[in-house]
């Protein structure tokens, strides 16, 4: 038994899984899981600005597995996808779980963890800053990226990003974003 | 000059960029993986419009929702506005937002506070 990407969805399992999904992460898979999830707020009688910020929220999540993951390991029993992320989204107490897995080269492990790290320390005013600081000076990257998703979960959700990284040989591990919004009218 | 008229997608807003009958407008959803593909063309138009512009532009941004990588190809497109407003022609942009959608507010204020030109923040419902 191998290195399992589901097991950290496995320890953290409060709550209702409303959506999960792994595999190639393509512009169809994130239309319909955005079509899924939109449905599935309405027929839950989210109230507006809640299904709001999840749907943002997740819009930025799939869009950033969209343009970062790294190939899979040669090893992994999924070779097809060419852009493999993991996708759960749960239900709990005060709102919702967006939870996304993907492989990274331990040699970007560093960047992105500066990255959240920044992100994590900084106040919601600086976070703010730090947003208006980045669509005003940074470009958008070769790879499509604007490099303001992580920043703009940070702002609309208001909570620290929580993360895992998980080692899956020599040269690869696993990285969990694990987001909270919460239901700010509770 | 022709107009610019886009159908909206499940991922992209409709536009209409006509001088002749005076309406500038960006509706719907943002949300495309590519937005710079989308937006070229509008940030190219206005790049010619700016040539001979009418004494005013308004524009009407009435989006539900974008995403961070629309965001800086519509920072883009208000930097065109903001040449043609410093070559001393009246421009405003209206940025329309719903009652209870304070993100949306907020990403106006965003730009408000980096482009120099008149917004006028309008509430809906």
């Amino acid at each position: 038994m191998g290195f399992d990407v589901e097991s950290y969805l496995s320890e953290h399992s409060n709550g209702d899984v409303i959506l999960y999904y792994k595999g190639n992460i393509d512009s169809d898979v994130i239309n319909h899981v955005l079509d899924t999830v939109e449905d599935k707020l309405v027929a839950g009688n989210e109230h507006p600005k809640l299904r709001k910020k999840v749907y943002n929220v997740l819009v930025e999540s799939l869009q950033n597995l969209y343009h970062h993951v790294d190939r899979v390991p040669g090893d992994f029993e999924d070779q097809s996808s060419e852009r493999y992320g993991l996708l759960q989204i749960r239900k709990i107490e005060d709102g919702y779980k967006i939870i996304t897995g993907n492989f990274i080269r331990k040699d970007n492990i560093e960047r992105l963890e500066e990255k959240i790290k920044r992100i994590n320390r900084s106040s919601q005013e600086e976070i703010k800053e730090l947003y208006k600081f980045i669509l005003n000076h940074q470009r958008i990257t070769n790879k499509g990226g604007g490099g303001l998703g992580l920043v703009d979960i940070a702002r609309k959700t208001g909570n620290k990003l929580e993360y895992a990284f998980r080692e899956y040989n020599s040269d690869y591990s696993f990285f969990y974003l694990d987001i909270h919004v919460n239901d700010n009218e509770k | 000059m022709e107009p610019i008229i886009i159908e909206g997608t499940a991922k992209t807003p409709s536009v209409r960029f006509d001088a002749n009958a005076k309406i500038f407008e960006i509706k719907g959803r943002s949300i495309p993986e590519n937005s710079v593909e989308f937006y070229k063309p509008l940030v190219d138009w206005l790049e010619q419009y700016k040539e001979n512009p009418l004494e005013k532009t308004e524009v009407n941004i009435k989006l539900e929702y974008f995403n961070t990588s629309s965001s800086k190809c519509i920072l883009d497109v208000f930097k065109k506005l903001e040449a043609i407003h410093k070559a001393k022609n009246e421009v405003q942009i209206n940025w329309y937002y719903e009652e209870d959608d304070e993100d949306m507010l907020e990403a106006g204020e965003d730009y408000e506070s980096i482009i120099r030109v008149p917004f006028k923040m309008i509430v809906t419902e």
